[in-house]
């Protein structure tokens, strides 16, 4: 029938209509549909873009101390002037500039817990669901205790013992999510090795490698996009809170949760210490949950939330 | 029913070895001498040295040491804190009812808004209130809640001075013995007029801002959970036999949707305890979290190596308590498995 179709109308045409959409096209077009979802994604680019220019739109060195202009007010209050926008912190430290630097501190965390983890993760899920029996018990019983420990406990135990650094909160905060991915990956691989297509793979001689990687894989991708995307929030929150606690990343490195460790005795006398780099890390943060979500919508129609 | 139980029981057991393994390796990884790492000494003489070395038990086989540490911990032997001198655990038992009380009150906040908003946003679906409620969830569990903490200390304690910022109770007030370790128990049982009272305005701000996170997730996903039951057939049932629209959705459809609810109230727990680190630090709450942390800024790692085990064992034991609690109130999950 389809032929008889493409047969009565000119070639390009027909291709057009018989075409499916790109699975990217299809899912831009549910993607689209949530205003939250693109706002988010705009806001997200906005701070990747301020992150990637933060060297060339930045007015001062983000460590640079400007020893005659300590805690000095924003521009619209009064004794604020355009040198310093947002103000100067306790040390003298400009802090647009500190905020800028500090997103690149932050989405880099982000980005670097969460691409660590979803290899690792991966690998470890794909690894238990094939391989069974021990391996399986073994890996499935240490991410259970992994996610019994309280997360930011667990990450300051490993602060505590590898000491406290820019790096050593990323492998902190990777220990703490990987689980997530592992047990992610491990159901959804369970599921789709009992599907006939794996089964026939198996049968047309597939070795296991290659049906671990491109016959199964590809299919337990969605979750573990959105799971990816929503883990790259979370990290920033975490890594956030261990900076917050003097155990992240340390001074002088623009880090925001560091940046309001030392705000605290600021609280009374010069509030936008306080206020800006928390704003930060809620925008950031809400910006990447809203495009997580629609991540979810658009990829999982099963996970959606009515 | 007994068997249920049993097996869940057992299935903690290899997770508890495993959480004394971790703490066991975690020590061993510190840099430094590892007897100088656990005595809290540096540069100290070979002879001495030497004694510790022996004392502490580090002169024998790795496995010996492993078996030693957790014969010791069946016992209840934690350890002893550099800092104070003082065993481990009784420093736990003495910080841990704080934790409790500010969690429990964070809970409750969290349950009391968050499951009546997620209730009324599910039925006056895509309205206002929905759309409102939706986007303060968002910005619940997106929450820096240590940020967070510091705003309301800043508006709430500083600016209009209407609550305290910092604390249990006002010591300067207030004093009386600590039977049960609960403050407002504590308080309540010392007959001081006003203590109560004043330990409940302690509670406010740090039960808000640790309760912030669990508010956003219940009150999405009592949502959430209420509109798959309001298009059940039994609901629809209970409409057409004529029940008032208050008892349809309160004592049909919300009982059914707790379900999933609870379960979320359940995951929450170990949330629970990393964000009282925070909140600990940030109100000055002298609880296990400020302690932890303390800890740290000490070079405490014996007290740091008990806390986080006894912490964890807290959190396991009431995952492992809420889980038996399914079973009874859910019999699918005591069959299912």
């Amino acid at each position: 029938m389809a032929a008889d179709v493409a047969l009565a109308l000119p070639a390009d045409e027909s291709v057009r209509i018989l075409a499916q959409p790109t699975p990217l096209a299809a899912f831009w077009a549910t993607f689209r549909e949530n205003r939250g979802a693109v706002f988010g994604l705009t806001v997200v680019g906005a701070v990747i873009l301020v992150a990637l220019a933060a060297g060339v739109i930045a007015p001062h060195s983000p460590i640079e101390q400007f020893r005659d202009a300590v805690r000095a007010p924003p521009v619209w209050n009064p004794g604020g002037t355009w040198r310093f926008p947002l103000g100067t912190d306790g040390d003298g430290h400009d802090m647009l500039s500190r905020l800028m630097f500090g997103a690149r501190v932050s989405l880099f965390i982000g980005v670097a817990v969460m691409s660590v983890s979803f290899v690792i993760g991966v690998a470890l899920g794909l690894v238990c669901a094939f391989a069974g029996s021990i391996v399986d018990v073994v890996i499935t019983r240490l991410m259970d205790l992994i996610m019994a420990v309280p997360s930011l406990v667990l990450a300051i135990l490993v602060v505590a013992v590898l000491g406290p650094s820019l790096a050593n909160t990323i492998v902190a905060v990777t220990i703490v999510y990987l689980p997530r991915y592992v047990r992610l990956v491990r159901a959804s691989a369970l599921g789709e090795l009992t599907r006939d297509y794996v089964t026939a793979a198996k049968v047309a001689g597939v070795g296991p490698i290659r049906l671990m990687l491109s016959t199964v894989l590809p299919n337990c991708l969605a979750p573990l996009i959105v799971q990816a995307a929503l883990g790259v929030s979370d990290a920033i929150l975490e890594a956030a809170g261990l900076g917050f606690l003097g155990l992240g990343a340390q001074p002088p490195t623009p880090e925001w949760g560091s940046m309001l460790a030392d705000s605290r005795e600021f609280i009374r006398s010069d509030p936008w210490i306080v206020a800006f780099p928390g704003l930060a890390i809620l925008i950031t943060v809400v910006a990447i949950n809203l495009t997580g979500d629609g991540l979810r919508d658009a990829l999982d129609p099963k996970m959606r939330r009515s | 029913m007994l068997i249920y139980f049993l097996r869940r029981v057992a299935l903690t057991i290899p997770t508890f070895v495993a959480l004394m393994f971790l703490t066991f390796v975690a020590i061993r990884l510190v840099p430094g001498d590892p007897v100088e790492v656990r005595v809290g000494e540096h540069g100290m003489s070979p002879e001495r040295l030497a004694f510790f070395r022996h004392e502490l038990g580090l002169d024998q086989s790795v496995w010996k040491q492993f078996l030693d540490y957790a014969w010791k911990l069946v016992h209840g032997d934690f350890g002893v804190s550099l800092a104070t001198q003082q065993k481990v655990l009784t420093e736990f038992l003495t910080l841990f009812p704080a934790t409790l009380e500010l969690s429990f009150f964070a809970m409750l906040f969290a349950i009391c808004i968050g499951v009546p908003a997620g209730a009324i946003a599910a039925v006056k679906r895509g309205g206002f209130f929905d759309q409102a409620l939706m986007t303060i969830s968002l910005f619940g569990y997106s929450m820096p809640i240590f940020w967070w903490g510091l705003l309301l200390i800043m508006f709430f304690g500083v600016t209009l001075g209407w609550t305290p910022v910092s604390g249990r109770i006002d010591l300067i007030k207030y004093y009386f013995d600590q039977p049960t370790g609960f403050m407002v128990i504590d308080a309540a049982l010392s007959d001081q007029p006003g203590a109560v009272v004043d330990a409940l305005r302690h509670l406010i701000l740090p039960s808000i801002v640790l309760g912030t996170v669990p508010l956003g997730v219940i009150a999405r996903m009592t949502r959430s959970s209420m509109l798959e039951v309001l298009s059940e057939d039994y609901v629809r049932t209970a409409r057409a036999k004529g029940l008032s629209p208050l008892r349809v959705i309160g004592l049909h459809a919300l009982r059914n949707a707790l379900l999933p609810v609870v379960t979320v109230i359940g995951l929450s727990i170990s949330g629970l305890m990393a964000g009282a680190v925070l909140t600990e630090t940030i109100f000055s709450w002298p609880g296990v979290g400020k302690w932890l942390i303390e800890s740290i800024g000490r070079r405490d790692y014996p007290a740091l190596q008990g806390g986080v085990l006894l912490v964890s064992a807290a959190v396991i034991t009431v995952n492992l308590i809420v889980d038996l609690l399914y079973g009874a109130i859910n019999p699918r999950i005591r069959h299912g498995r």
